[in-house]
């Protein structure tokens, strides 16, 4: 049998361990016990077996992290704990110990560091500083008083500083004590409570707030006990509060119920107020006019924001309208905007946006000859599968339906009106049906289209694909062939018209 | 008016916002700047108030005087609290006081409105720009913005802000309409959007210094929340949780965070007269956790039918209830189920479940093994299926079954606030 006393230091541990790991001793053999940091170190009581077995100990780092943690906590028996789940790791070819939540040694240890991290949080969250001057450079200087329950003010130490690097601090506890002078972390022997200062002349403004930030008409006691324990209080300037908040808590809310309620007043003479009210007002519209004739494009942008013709404007943001030079030869319509462009409020921002502005450009076409929009205004989705936080889109495109084309089409057949083009480029299906006939397909009718269409245009229709089409296509060559054959579409769209 | 006089008029009329997280900044600390402060990581709740809300920040407005009619709303301009404003130096001050001393992680500061809506985010905007700017503080700052806001003013508060936040207030825009006639859903959505888009482009910005320069600056806030009230319009559950899935979705929020309408003094004539259930908002954020991370759709989780159509069952848990009326899903094998529906299993967590899956790689799980791992039997016994355990006895189809579930009448009343930190997270 081995007696072995160590310091409150991980490292202490680890070398011990290791050694003896090496040489194969058993946990059964070893007696581990913790010491002052000047007693005597290693008994032996007897002869150990030692087996000599010098063979390579390897131990995953995972263990190490969990060790150390564990290694903070104050009951004597985690240098046991941790040398015999080293041992089982490292020799007793249980490599995968550490996944097994369901072991009880491995239970033991996670409870035991669950209790260190909380030790070290609480810590964070209940140090109190006192202020007790400034230094002769002018910094101010803070001392604290905490208890902890384990050994954690080395552990804890990194974050104070990195918190409170332009003061200077101290943290006394009974058992270490930490202190901060701008340049260096200095550690010295625990002290008693009378050490620290007892007052603070902010102390007064912080349970002033914390008087105010309660709310009376929601006593949750078991709530914050659990998060504040009251162990915890007894160094907490505003703890002393809690029982008087508590008590009159019933009364300040029968007295604010039994106050006469107040009626609204009227609103005072405010121009800002007035436009908000006016706004709020004109935000429905529940039917798209018939004709744009009497309105200009603006006036019809304006009318299209309020619309609520069918339900689509519910889930989305705003109303896309469509965009560009009002004297436009060339009007693009796509399909619906994505989501993108229904936080941006403007037609082809989005992933296919890029891609439509790289193929126009590629084209010669550019973005000022053109008037850009969209066959339905509003942008209609789906859910994604799975969790609502987390990555990935949340809102998937989803395919307007007839109903909900036939609905938005006068705001479209204004803007073909007012704009009078000379080509309409359509992309994809939806757009093409809009505009061309119910029935219209692509690709099988994709270019430039011959015969009759239902907006009654006299000038070139070309229907081509929509660019996230594009997008969709993995293959590099044939995306390539994809991109050439759209770009070619659009360089007809600008022969025509020059 | 001295500062505590201030400060008490101040606090109380911030206290009824509910959001107080200080999570999710980027980690950062002063170690080489001239201030104090960092962030990054959980954030830390520095004190409890009795009412069971963890004090994290100083939460304060910058004055109550508004000229809104909220009716909901301490503030309002018909209520008759005595009216404060702290000056920009008033406020940076007990800022930085409180941080030194370790009360606090940082700021959240809200306003009335004054005037219109540009000229009071100037002033939130002010305080923290000098609290940055002026004195290095690298704790956490939570602006409030006002969607009626210049675009360029947001943009400035997400320049400093950790978080902003616009509260949402009531999930629709008949609630609204009612009861803030100076709100507006759209404008309040757009600007949301707007955020969105703004963090989103931050995120490439940074991904571009990352690439090209080492040290990355600060470029704009990290997450936006909102807050909404419930009970003090006639919005059922389903519509609250739907309006949510809506802000989850489009702009991505971090969190909603709802707040069961309280009485306030100087109430108005317009609200009920009673306040709701605190039950119901502790539902209302299971059935929020249960959309955000157990990949629940919005709408499995208030009935479609019945008496409690769209709404949430006060007595029992939302993921308790959907299993109760989806039984024909159950028993779930706890040894073959895929993470999904390990999810779906009343009683147990996210982290239960992530507990499960590595320890079955390598033995097959059994009841002792759930009860090692800290998982209460009690729920989830009827639902799961081990190798040494089959549901059949315990009749998944009864009637009775329910039964075993609803809280003693005299539980009711404790059983929500008991359960630790779930009160504050929602985790079911
Ligand atoms: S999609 Fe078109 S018709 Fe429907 S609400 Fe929006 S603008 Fe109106
Ligand atoms: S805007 Fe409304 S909620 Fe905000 S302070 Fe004014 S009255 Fe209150």
């Amino acid at each position: 049998m081995i007696s072995v006393a160590i310091e409150q230091s991980f490292d202490s541990w680890r070398s011990r361990a290791r050694e003896f790991l090496q040489k194969g001793i058993s946990p059964s053999e070893i007696l581990w016990s913790s010491r002052e940091a000047c007693q005597d170190e290693l008994f032996h009581m007897g002869e150990a077996s030692e087996k000599r077995d010098r063979s390579h100990v390897r131990i995953p780092k995972a263990f190490f992290d969990l060790a150390e943690t564990v290694a903070c906590h104050r009951e004597e028996e985690r240098w046991a704990l941790l040398y015999s789940l080293a041992w089982r790791i490292s020799r007793g070819g249980e490599r995968h110990l550490l996944s097994l939540e369901t072991d009880r040694e491995i239970r033991r240890a996670h409870a035991m560091a669950k209790d260190v991290r909380r030790d070290c949080h609480k810590m964070r969250a209940f140090v109190r500083f006192r202020k007790v001057g400034e230094s002769a450079t002018g910094r101010e200087q803070f001392v604290s008083w905490f208890e902890p329950f384990h050994h954690i003010v080395e552990r804890n130490a990194g974050f104070f500083r990195g918190r409170f690097t332009g003061m200077d601090w101290s943290i006394l506890t009974p058992e270490k004590c930490v202190h901060w002078d701008g340049k260096e972390l200095h550690f010295t022997e625990g002290v008693s409570k009378s050490y620290a200062p007892d007052d603070d002349e902010l102390e007064d403004l912080w349970r002033t707030y914390y008087r105010n930030i309660f709310n009376p008409a929601r006593l949750k006691l078991n709530a914050m006990r659990a998060e504040m324990p009251v162990k915890y209080w007894k160094n907490l300037p505003e703890a002393p509060l809690i029982r008087e908040l508590t008590n009159s808590a019933s009364y300040r809310v029968n007295q604010m119920v039994d106050r006469t309620a107040l009626t609204p007043k009227d609103r005072p003479k405010s121009s800002y107020l007035d436009g908000l009210h006016e706004s709020n007002e004109s935000l429905t519209l529940s039917q798209v006019p018939g004709s744009i004739a009497p309105y200009t494009l603006d006036e019809w942008r304006e009318m299209a924001s309020c619309c609520r013709a069918c339900p689509l404007w519910e889930s989305a943001t705003q109303t896309v309208f469509g965009e560009g030079n009002p004297n436009a030869e060339i009007m693009i319509i796509g399909e619906q905007p994505g989501d993108q462009e229904d936080l941006a409020g403007r037609p082809f921002v989005g992933p296919a946006g890029k891609l439509l502005n790289d193929a126009l450009s590629a084209a010669e076409i550019g973005r000022g000859e053109l008037y850009i929009t969209n066959a339905v205004k509003h942008f209609k989705w789906k859910p994604s599968k799975g969790s609502v936080s987390g990555r990935g889109p949340k809102r998937l495109h989803d395919k307007a339906n007839r109903n909900e084309m036939k609905a938005c089409r006068p705001w479209l057949l204004g803007e073909i009106a007012k704009i009078q083009p000379s080509t309409i480029i359509t992309l994809g299906n939806t757009a093409a049906q809009s505009v061309i006939r119910q029935d219209f397909r692509i690709p099988s009718e994709r270019g430039v289209v011959k015969g009759p269409n239902d907006v009654g245009f006299g000038g070139k229709i070309i229907a081509t694909v929509h660019p996230s089409y594009l997008l969709r296509v993995r293959d590099r060559k044939e995306k390539e062939a994809e991109m050439r054959r759209f770009v070619d579409e659009l360089r007809l769209a600008g022969d025509f018209s020059h | 008016m001295n500062l505590a006089q201030k400060l008490e008029i101040l606090a109380d009329a911030a206290k009824y916002d509910a959001s107080c997280a200080s999570s999710g900044a980027k980690r950062r600390d002063s170690s080489n700047g001239k201030g104090v402060g960092s962030a990054g990581g959980a954030g830390i709740c520095h004190s409890y108030s009795p009412d069971g809300r963890c004090i994290s920040l100083l939460k304060i407005l910058l004055t109550n005087v508004c000229i809104y009619d909220c009716q909901y709303c301490i503030n309002r301009r018909s209520s008759d609290v005595a009216r404060a404003r702290f000056t920009a130096e008033e406020a940076i001050r007990l800022t930085l006081d409180f941080y030194k001393r370790n009360y606090i992680e940082g700021l959240f500061l809200s306003s009335g409105i004054v005037r219109n809506a540009d000229f009071t985010m100037e002033q939130v905007v002010r305080v923290a720009r000098e609290l940055r700017e002026t004195h290095d503080f690298r704790g956490y700052i939570h602006l409030k913005t006002i969607p009626e806001a210049s675009q360029e003013l947001i943009e400035e508060a997400g320049k400093y802000a950790d978080r902003i936040s616009i509260n949402i207030e009531l999930p629709s825009e008949k609630g609204l309409r009612e009861l803030a006639p100076e709100k507006n859903l759209r404008r309040t959505q757009e600007a949301m959007g707007g955020i969105r888009q703004r963090i989103e482009g931050s995120k490439e910005e940074k991904k571009h210094y990352a690439k090209h320069h080492r040290a990355t600056p600060r470029i704009y806030a990290s997450g936006q929340s909102t807050q909404m009230i419930v009970g003090a319009d006639a919005s059922d559950d389903s519509s609250i949780l739907k309006r949510s899935d809506h802000l989850y979705r489009g702009y991505r929020l971090r969190r909603v965070y709802y707040s069961a309408f309280s009485p306030i003094p100087a109430s108005s004539s317009v609200l009920p007269a009673k306040a709701p259930p605190l039950v119901r908002e502790h539902r209302l954020y299971q059935a929020d956790w249960l959309m955000r991370f157990y990949g629940f759709n919005v709408g499995e989780l208030t009935p479609s039918e019945g008496a409690l159509k769209g709404n949430l069952d006060l007595d029992l848990d939302p993921k308790l209830s959907w299993a109760l009326r989806n039984r024909e899903q159950f028993p779930i094998n706890i040894n073959r189920a895929s993470r999904e529906e390990l999810l779906r299993i009343p009683g147990i967590g996210v982290r239960s479940v992530d507990r499960i899956l590595k320890v079955r790689r390598w033995s097959a799980v059994r009841l002792e093994d759930l009860t090692r791992l800290r998982i209460s039997l009690r729920k989830c016994l009827p639902f799961i299926e081990t190798i040494d355990h089959n549901p059949v006895r315990l009749n998944l189809d009864g009637d009775r079954l329910k039964e075993r579930f609803l809280p003693k009448p005299e539980q009711l009343e404790f059983d929500f606030s008991a359960s630790r930190s779930s009160a504050l997270t929602g985790e079911v």
